[in-house]
């Protein structure tokens, strides 16, 4: 039985564009302008969620690499492949708009006295490294398995990065400025949270959407592979992505 | 598990000995390193934070190298077929070849600290020394481990020279974070500042963290 990924894509799609709106409403008629920063504040209710989201969806495509190493099924390599990526792309915006709030608050365009933003740069790198190491192996299952390892050590090593960054940070720079510190008032808080679950809906949808997309495609190559005969020169070609589900 | 440890780690320092393919590369890419470092950094000596850093890139560098070689033989010439057939826990081929690395590790670092005392380091190391081989032994223990399972997973890959920088320099920056910070108090001009401890608590917490990784995923590195 072919595991089926689209199953309530409409009903996702709908809630994240729904929520999104409602989100992105809130940040701009409803919550306050912060008091130190003033308007630019605002890319907080943009950057912290698309960071969080992307650590979550790196850390769950760790899970996903551990299932696929005890159970050998090829649906959760599929799963690690997509959560890894999708969390990639979502860390691009994350570091740019960190970047932009970084200029905008400080005056330069990278700080390395703010761990957080440093921390995610290096698991965003670590990362990076997963397609490369996914397109150098031939063989798809050696390449399931191995880049299920890859993922279980880089969720592991998220943590333990974070630790390391931060200690190394606040022995020469105290921590002044709490980026998701308690001091908030309720408004900029709900406005938050709101914007954390609409990033977080939509990191699910867009995530089943590839899912779809490739396990379609994958089914698709099968369909014609077996039209044309199991030995006709339809090779797989190479390719990062999962081969089979 | 132990005696077939044993057994490859005499292998593979038997091969060494007799081919000294890996060992007298990295001794001379350190120093050369040392040279450049002195031109690109256009300085007579290093103290301090800058001595503990170019201490620290170069021999991770350095181990890069050995990263690389490092599970080559067993490849070109069926030495994991004839492996997976011995009657022996597969562990035993991640322990031992951690355990070259890191003799080979030590035995670099015994060539390359004594060569970066005498090209650039400003302050003798005196009396800090006892800490500075703590810290060198803790670091080397973390980048055994993780060059290890790096040098396991990127040897089936085509690109095996690329795969292992790429993974590896992202994954040891913790460690480079915590011994140059360790290190740096120990090379200062002025004589050496006490240790701080957190920072050799950051690195054995690193080494036990990916030991114990290693040990439920190198398994999985071998299987076929």
């Amino acid at each position: 039985m072919r595991p089926t990924f689209g199953r309530g894509l409409k009903t996702l799609s709908i809630a994240s564009a729904v929520i999104l709106t409602a989100a992105f409403a809130m940040v701009f008629f409803y919550a306050p302008n912060d008091a130190d920063q003033g308007f630019i504040q605002k890319i907080f209710y943009l950057h912290v969620p698309l960071a969080i989201v992307a650590l979550c969806g790196f850390v769950a495509g760790g899970i996903y690499g551990l299932k696929h190493l005890r159970s050998g099924d090829r649906a959760h390599d599929l799963r690690s492949y997509v959560a890894i990526h999708q969390a990639l792309i979502l860390g691009v915006g994350a570091l740019a708009t960190g970047s932009i709030w970084a200029r905008a608050a400080w005056g330069h365009w990278w700080v390395w006295d703010e761990p957080t933003l440093v921390s995610f740069l290096i698991v965003f790198l670590l990362f990076a490294c997963y397609q490369p190491l996914r397109f150098s192996i031939e063989d798809p299952e050696r390449q399931a398995r191995y880049a299920a390892v890859f993922a279980v050590v880089g969720g592991a090593f998220v943590p333990l990065n974070f630790m390391a960054v931060r200690l190394a940070e606040s022995l020469t720079h105290p921590r002044v400025l709490s980026t998701t510190g308690g001091a908030m008032p309720g408004s900029m808080r709900i406005t938050f949270l709101l914007s954390l679950v609409a990033m977080a809906i939509l990191f699910i949808t867009l995530c089943k959407y590839e899912l779809s997309a490739k396990s379609t495609r994958i089914q698709l190559r099968g369909m014609r592979r077996r039209l044309a005969g199991e030995d006709d020169g339809l090779a797989l070609g190479r390719s990062a992505a999962p081969q089979q589900v | 598990m132990r005696s077939a440890a044993a057994a490859i780690i005499r292998k593979d320092l038997r091969l060494e000995l007799r081919t000294w393919e890996t060992l007298p590369a990295m001794a001379i890419f350190a120093v050369v390193c040392f040279v450049l470092f002195h031109f690109a950094l256009d300085r007579e000596t290093v103290e301090g934070d800058l001595a503990a850093g170019v201490l620290w890139m170069t021999l991770l560098f350095a181990a890069v190298l050995a990263i690389n070689r490092l599970f080559v033989a067993e490849r070109e010439q069926g030495g994991f077929d004839g492996f997976l057939m011995a009657p022996v826990d597969r562990f035993s081929l991640f322990l031992a070849k951690a355990t070259v690395l890191l003799v080979f590790l030590v035995a670099l670092e015994a060539i390359a600290v004594p060569a970066f005392v005498v090209l650039l380091l400003g302050p003798g190391p005196g009396q800090a020394l006892p800490e500075l081989l703590g810290v060198l032994l803790l670091a080397d223990l973390g980048i055994a481990v993780v060059g290890t399972l790096v040098g396991a997973l990127a040897v089936q890959t085509r690109a095996r020279d690329l795969i292992v920088p790429l993974l590896a320099l992202p994954l040891m920056i913790p460690v480079v974070i915590a011994a140059a910070q360790a290190t740096a108090p120990l090379l200062l001009e002025g004589g050496a500042e006490p240790l701080v401890g957190r920072w050799l608590i950051v690195l054995a917490l690193y080494d036990v963290v990916f030991g114990l990784l290693a040990f439920a995923l190198f398994d999985f590195l071998l299987e076929d």
